[in-house]
């Protein structure tokens, strides 16, 4: 395998994602950042499929608009893990803030620990080919998968009483799903957002992403597929319809 | 129902003597204001929207059209539109939309702005036999060049220029998404940009790929919805614009209704299909100026700094102390849409109550940029509400680098104005994703109409500066010596830095 | 409509003002008598380390009290007279000219004043736009401005304008359109060693003012020209432009001609649009600019006024009309029209 190792020890972003795009083109299958911090914009961009060990904290907007690689991150991320991203996989080992996979529309974003506020905001699908998901092991805050037009945001509560006690989940969603371990009380809902039944079809549908998770991260899946979730989904695919009167 | 309906805003008629019975106005008027029953074309005026679609393929110029068929009692404070707000209101308990620009009834300032021309002093410029050079760039300069010695003793520059996108005309078409309007009205308008040697902004709703042979010529843009957006589309742009705001709703998102969104909008959008798609009001990834910077810089990363990167903003009271910031995020570009800024949709409340006119947005951005040291930084493109090449070179005089067209680029390709955009059966074939509709805008014709409109303004352009003794049009920009005001109250004067009209 | 004449000795060799006054008489067709003013250097060799600032003063009470404690402020004045004049019957007393040579402190420099110079510049533009009663209108070193509301040889007497030696000579015939016949808006315009004769009027004033008001100088003479002046300051100083490239981003050659360039050519030219474009001075003028380096003499890019050059060895003249030049030298040689945009330089020997 064609390793490329690059010391980011007080590099600047632009010569280091440089540096990236470089390797990548080069035929790199994996490219190890080491002394990582701070840097933002870490495989912005960036197409392929090779392989980009973070090790440190990256600055914000890790693999915004990233097409293909996949990123696994030692450490906890900054603001906005994932904004936009296209194909390809984060793995975060550790924690993130705000924004998590904002506007994302395909491709997955793995978080080991917690993430903020709004995360998966925004999160959009198109057909079956571009289904983007969010999966957290520990818990989320406020307003998670609001605006949702698509994908899955599943969160799993690893060492937490409830899984989520955040307020404004699904605000506006009006496509995809957010999937919660164990039971979601109601007032956590947002605007335009449903409790729907968690089927057996529906286990088996997560199933696949619970094992992906849990692979990454070595932990055993059995736990997570003997156990009960709370679906939220859209209560209509036109939240505003009803908001408006024409002149 | 006791509020009863309110009057009809318009009433058709048919001159049963010029009638040839030929069934036109059935077929254009996709409201369904025509019907026939038996031998005769009956009408619902209810319907109608005055789209002028009817009239205007008339072959008999037999029908005519009236404004307010019924009179209320006249009132200078409770006018019949605040008393037709309020019953739409007491009946649905909702928010009013409205399509189209700002409909109030506000004096514009670009019409009491007066240019100037040349007497004896100093001669016109005749643009017909001199040269006139209305090339314009956008994007960031220099504020300063700086040379270096080479071994070989020559001077050589050692400023590395940004990348800045040529026009020819300082012309452009702004933002209206694929989506909002057909693909018909984007290719006529793609077409006619290249043809121009100028730009055209996709708006919000990704680039059809039937675009993809005028990308060189294409602006993308990036707002709140993110729809269309990876990086093969910023790679496909000329330049990637960050949508803030609009001039048309300052501070609130917007949505295509769902009924819009198309398999074809759907895919462009990279959204499902016959899901509303929901811009929210501001980027969840900018909750402030640094978080911009953060967003540009990662457009800017993801391009490797080959491409511009503008920010659009409305014209809010504090727009130019926002502009400065923005001058310093790395941007290349800010663009001000002024309150009258057109839109498919607007809350009424917003679209006639909030924001300020381009105008004095242009005055005070552009000394304020001087103030700092950064007008260099960024180029300005101001947009709302152009009307004419007058308000064209008005802009620039005033500081403008160059502008966007909306409104007036979709009246070339057809549209009268009659505000009902949202309603999806623009029987022009502009704001419509109706296949038969969208038909009915030939795609090389709507080009060549947008394209001589481009061109008849850059001649009037190029005639307004040669007769005020200008052959280039950097001299035209910011040379508010060359306005006067004309019945502007002294506060207007002073944030426009111009003269009154005599002094 | 206006005359102007440039002359310049490469040896430094001086000449007295005699002859200008004779040359700029003769183009009294292109003035109005309502201005006029001559501009020497090398006229100061006593204090040629001080900054001569010549000041017009409406009354010798309040606003030179103003202006004498700005000085102290920022330096030492060394030497101060009034500038010695004789009446003349044609010309009407409005100011009192006045000369300081001063010296601006050391240890003021810092910060926005990065150098003597930028406190000279301070100093003009914060008289000039704040003390009524006061104007700086010239303030290099070794050299100095002359200049009034009155025919050209009524002002030369005025000044006893053949008592000065000067090596450069600019000089300047007034007819004003644009702005009012005031002692302040007479030519030549002047800021530290930049000196500006100008003839026709520049139709992107407003643009110009815009982009120099912008790096804190103030137009405050009511007319085009003093911008020039600025514009040179700005460019040619601060900016550390060559005169070439100076003369090319007031005048720059046009967009088709640049495109035709070979690549770093049209690059440099593409740079020098795109960084000054605000500085391109449009509308018709003939300029010719004077500095303790040498002069430079140029015309718009579509040649709208007249601008003549001739040489007699170390000698370079520029004027509006043949005929002046030769009023100055007889044996003027190779007397040509330069192209639009142009620069006409004439530098001292090495």
């Amino acid at each position: 395998m064609k390793t490329v190792t690059i010391d980011a020890k007080d590099m600047h972003y632009t010569p280091l994602n440089q540096k990236v795009r470089a390797a990548v083109a080069d035929g790199a299958e994996e490219i190890i950042l080491n002394n990582v911090l701070g840097q933002r914009f870490i495989g912005n961009g960036v197409r392929g499929n090779s392989r980009i060990i973070v090790n440190g904290v990256p600055g914000g907007d890790v693999c915004m608009f990233m097409s293909g690689p996949t990123c696994i991150v030692n450490g906890n991320a900054e603001h906005a893990p994932g904004n936009t991203m296209d194909k390809g996989m984060l793995v975060i080992h550790g924690s993130a803030g705000d924004a998590v996979a904002h506007g994302m529309r395909g491709g997955k974003v793995f978080v080991r620990n917690n993430i903020g506020y709004r995360g998966g905001i925004h999160m959009k699908q198109y057909e079956v080919e571009a289904r983007p998901m969010l999966v957290v092991g520990g818990t989320a805050h406020s307003f998670l998968g609001e605006y949702m037009a698509g994908g899955l945001v599943l969160v799993l509560g690893i060492g937490q009483e409830k899984a989520m006690t955040d307020r404004g989940i699904g605000s506006g969603i009006h496509g995809g799903e957010i999937i919660i371990r164990g039971e979601v009380d109601d007032y956590l809902l947002g605007v335009g957002a449903k409790k729907f039944e968690f089927t057996e079809a529906d286990l088996e549908r997560t199933k696949p992403v619970i094992e992906s998770f849990c692979e990454q991260f070595g932990l055993d899946p059995a736990p997570f597929l003997d156990t009960n979730y709370t679906r939220i989904a859209p209560a209509s695919s036109r939240p505003f319809a009803g908001k408006y009167v024409w002149e | 129902m006791s509020l009863g309906s309110i009057p009809p805003k318009y009433k058709v008629s048919i001159d049963r003597e010029q009638c040839m019975d030929c069934g036109r106005c059935i077929e254009n008027c996709s409201y369904g204001t025509f019907r026939r029953e038996g031998d005769k074309i009956l009408i619902q005026s209810r319907k109608c929207t005055a789209c002028l679609r009817c009239v205007s393929m008339c072959p008999r110029d037999a029908i005519s059209l009236t404004e307010n068929p019924v009179d209320y009692r006249s009132h200078p404070l409770w006018t019949r539109e605040a008393r037709e707000d309020i019953i739409k209101q007491a009946r649905s308990g909702k928010i009013i939309l409205a399509g189209m620009g700002n409909a109030s009834n506000l004096p514009s300032i670009f019409d009491r702005l007066l240019l100037d021309a040349c007497q004896v002093t100093n001669p016109s410029i005749d643009p017909l036999r001199e040269p006139m050079e209305l090339r314009t760039y956008i994007g960031k300069k220099p504020s300063k060049l700086e040379f270096k010695k080479t071994e070989a003793g020559d001077v050589e520059l050692a400023t590395k220029l940004s990348p800045n996108l040529k026009l020819e005309t300082p012309i452009m078409i702004g933002h209206m998404s694929y989506g909002a309007i057909s693909l018909n009205a984007h290719l006529s308008m793609a077409k006619a940009a290249k043809e121009t040697g100028t730009f055209m902004g996709t708006g919000e709703g990704g680039l059809h790929r039937k675009l993809y042979p005028y990308q060189g010529n294409m602006i993308v843009q990036v707002a709140s919805g993110r729809f269309g957006v990876n990086v093969d589309y910023l790679e496909r742009g000329a330049a990637i614009e960050i949508k803030i705001g609009q001039g048309a709703k300052p501070g609130i998102g917007g949505h295509l209704p769902g009924e819009k969104v198309s398999a074809e909008v759907s895919r462009t959008r990279m959204i499902p299909l016959g899901s509303d798609a929901i811009s929210p009001a501001p980027h969840h990834d900018i909750y402030s100026i640094e978080d911009l910077v953060q967003l540009v810089r990662s457009l800017k990363e993801a391009t490797e700094w080959k491409k511009p990167v503008f920010v659009k903003i409305a014209a809010v009271h504090n727009v130019a102390a926002i502009a400065a910031g923005i001058a310093r995020s790395s941007a290349d570009a800010v663009v001000i849409d002024g309150s009258r800024g057109g839109t498919g949709a607007a809350p009424k409340v917003f679209r006639d109550h909030v924001g300020i006119p381009i105008e004095g947005a242009i005055a005070s951005v552009d000394q304020k940029l001087r103030e700092q040291g950064t007008r260099n930084e960024v180029s300005i493109i101001a947009s709302g509400g152009m009307r004419n090449s007058a308000d064209l070179a008005k802009s620039i005089a005033l500081g403008a680098d160059a502008v966007y067209i909306g409104t007036a680029a979709l009246i070339s390709m057809g549209c009268r104005v009659c505000g009902n955009c949202y309603r999806g059966l623009c029987p022009w074939g502009i704001a419509t994703q109706r296949q038969d509709l969208v038909d009915r805008l030939d795609p090389e014709q709507g080009a060549m109409q947008v394209s001589n409109l481009i061109h008849a303004w850059t001649l009037e352009l190029s005639e307004l500066m040669g007769a005020a003794g200008i052959n280039s049009i950097e001299s035209m920009r910011g040379n508010r010596d060359r306005l006067r005001g004309y019945m502007l109250d002294e506060g207007i004067l002073e944030v426009l830095d111009v003269k009154n009209a005599g002094a | 409509m206006c005359g102007i004449i440039g002359f310049i000795d490469k040896t430094k060799s001086t000449m007295d003002g005699s002859k200008i006054k004779a040359a700029l008489s003769l183009m009294n067709e292109r003035g109005s008598g309502d201005g006029a003013g001559y501009v020497a250097y090398g006229i100061y060799p006593d204090y040629a380390d001080c900054y001569a600032l010549h000041v017009f003063f409406d009354n010798m009470v309040e606003p030179k009290t103003k202006v004498d404690e700005i000085l102290h402020r920022w330096g030492t004045v060394v030497h101060q007279e009034e500038i010695p004049t004789v009446e003349q019957p044609g010309l009407k007393r409005v100011h009192t000219p006045w000369r300081y040579f001063f010296k601006p402190f050391d240890d003021m420099i810092g910060g926005k004043v990065g150098s003597e110079k930028d406190i000279i510049k301070h100093i003009v533009m914060e008289v000039n736009s704040s003390i009524n009663g006061a104007l700086i209108f010239s303030s290099g070193k070794n050299m100095g401005v002359f200049k009034a509301s009155g025919w050209p040889e009524e002002v030369a007497d005025f000044y006893r304008i053949e008592d000065y030696e000067g090596y450069i000579w600019l000089a300047h015939n007034r007819y004003p359109t644009n702005s009012p016949g005031w002692w302040g808006g007479a030519h030549p315009f002047n800021l530290l060693d930049w000196s500006v004769v100008h003839n026709g009027e520049i139709t992107s004033y407003g643009t110009n003012q815009r982009y120099v008001e912008g790096y804190g100088y103030k137009c405050t003479l009511l007319t085009d020209t003093e911008v020039v002046a600025y514009l040179f300051d700005l460019l040619g100083r601060q900016h550390e432009l060559p005169t070439e490239t100076v003369v090319k981003a007031l005048a720059p050659p046009f967009w088709d001609e640049i495109d035709r360039m070979p690549p770093a050519e049209e690059e440099l030219h593409r740079a020098i649009r795109l960084t000054y474009g605000s500085a391109l001075m449009n509308g018709p003028f003939a300029i010719v600019v004077a500095s303790n380096e040498g002069i430079v003499g140029f015309t718009d890019r579509i040649k709208l006024r007249p601008l003549v050059v001739g040489e007699n060895g170390d000698k370079l003249y520029i004027s509006s009309e043949e005929s002046a030049m030769r009023v100055l030298d007889p044996e003027v040689k190779n007397v040509r029209t330069p192209r639009a945009g142009e620069p006409i330089i004439g530098r001292f020997n090495a």
